[in-house]
């Protein structure tokens, strides 16, 4: 199936892909998400999995339900999402990072200046 | 709202051997739900008994919230496809005309859909079609009734793989379209796990597991890493399965995995891994077999 795993509830991916799709910009605020059922279609799971990944963000304020229409990302939408993982940045990349550079015997000042040089060949900003 | 399927205490014997030993389950309206278990668990003999082909030896089956042995009332209402389902000398029209005949919410247009998807000939003699195109016509029948109560019983015998994607992705479509109460038998578990609402396991008889899907995903791990660090994070917790080699551990631990336990992995250097649907009834149908000989 498209991109979807094992691990995290399905519910649960369907709605960090969405996530992710507003983030990104790919869903702009204001727009129509996919209905239940074309989720259901695309990932080829169960609509009320579908249902449950939906209602998930419309219950954190990321959509919004326009009745008889369908589903809208909410105005401010991305932001919220973007302040939401900023939070978990430092537990879920830094805190694993960190741990594996400690395990490889890589010191922080190797550890920043590889960041750096990882940052800069993605096109990140350096200062 | 009244279960579209309920049974209580159902006991299916036959002489010197029992198939269904004390069953209750219920399927609720609108819902996939996942019938599975071992070849012989009793799954095809449920879907008889549901279907009024055969006659509980205890026990009550209530389907539409009737009685379903000779009711046509009920039975009208529910298509059933048998594995390797056998038919009159018909040519492939034929049956599908017959078939429209019984069915009150048969579409014609679902049908004619679903012949040229699996490129059925209609004039060919049905016993001269392959087991796959074979299965494929039980397959069409089972759709295009659009029944309340739809039941597959492994209706893909001699299908490819191509062939079965089809059958899932027209099921998911047209149940989209037309939701309905749907029980899907199989043993090919991986394959239908994200399709289902609900799952019950059948294992030698009895209701091995009764749960929706998305709270069986997820419910046990594999955990593996060091052994010293295995072992620490085991710490007197439920073992289903242990594997070691040399100084490296990994063991099946059913859950919850809240984020205190995930972190509590991650500074052991360990990797969590979600056992499949698959898996897990391995484990739980071993359980099951395990508690069996204890008792």
């Amino acid at each position: 199936m498209p991109g979807l795993d094992e691990g995290t509830p399905l519910f649960v991916q369907i709605a960090g892909q969405l996530a992710d799709d507003i983030v990104d910009g790919q869903l702009a605020e204001g727009t129509r998400v996919p209905s239940t059922n074309e989720l259901a279609a695309f990932y080829r799971i169960n609509p009320a999995t579908a249902a449950k990944g939906i209602n998930m963000l419309v219950d954190e304020g990321v959509l919004e339900k326009r009745r008889g229409i369908g589903m809208f990302v909410a105005a401010g939408a991305r932001e919220q999402l973007l302040a939401a993982r900023r939070k978990l940045f430092a537990e879920q990349y830094v805190g694993p990072l960190v741990a594996e550079a400690s395990r490889l015997g890589i010191d922080s000042d190797t550890l920043v200046s590889l960041v750096k040089e990882s940052s800069v060949s993605n096109g990140g900003k350096t200062r | 709202m009244t279960p579209t399927i309920a049974v209580t205490g159902l006991s299916r014997r036959y002489r010197g051997h029992t198939a269904l030993d004390n069953i209750s389950l219920t399927v609720q309206p609108g819902t996939v739900t996942g019938l599975l278990g071992r070849n012989g668990a009793g799954k095809t003999t449920l879907l008889r008994i549901l279907t009024g082909l055969e006659f509980p030896t205890a026990g009550e089956v209530k389907v539409f919230g009737a009685t379903p042995a000779e009711n046509d009332a009920v039975l009208r209402r529910m298509v059933f496809v048998r594995e390797e389902q056998a038919y009159p000398d018909f040519r492939v029209g034929h049956a599908i005309r017959v078939a429209s005949w019984f069915y009150p919410n048969w579409s014609a247009e679902l049908a004619g859909q679903l012949l040229a998807d699996f490129e059925l000939p209609l004039n060919r003699r049905i016993k001269r079609l392959s087991r796959g195109m074979r299965s494929a016509v039980g397959i069409v029948i089972g759709l295009a009734a659009r029944a309340e109560l739809t039941l597959f019983d492994e209706p893909y015998a001699g299908l490819d793989a191509v062939a079965r994607q089809l059958f899932y992705d027209r099921l998911l479509a047209d149940y989209v379209e037309h939701p309905r109460t749907i029980v899907l038998s199989t043993h090919l578990i991986d394959e239908v796990a994200d399709l289902l609402e609900h799952v019950v396991m059948l294992d030698h008889g009895r209701v091995a597991l009764d749960a929706p899907a998305e709270e069986i995903r997820g419910t046990a791990m594999t955990v593996s890493g060091p052994a010293s660090a295995v072992d620490e994070f085991v710490a007197g917790g439920r073992v289903w399965h242990e594997q070691r080699l040399a100084s490296r551990a990994s063991v099946v631990m059913p859950g919850p995995f809240d984020a205190a336990a995930q972190a509590r992995a991650r500074a052991l250097h360990l990797s969590l891994e979600p056992l499949s649907l698959q898996q897990l009834l391995v484990h739980a149908s071993g359980g099951a077999e395990q508690e069996k000989v204890c008792a």
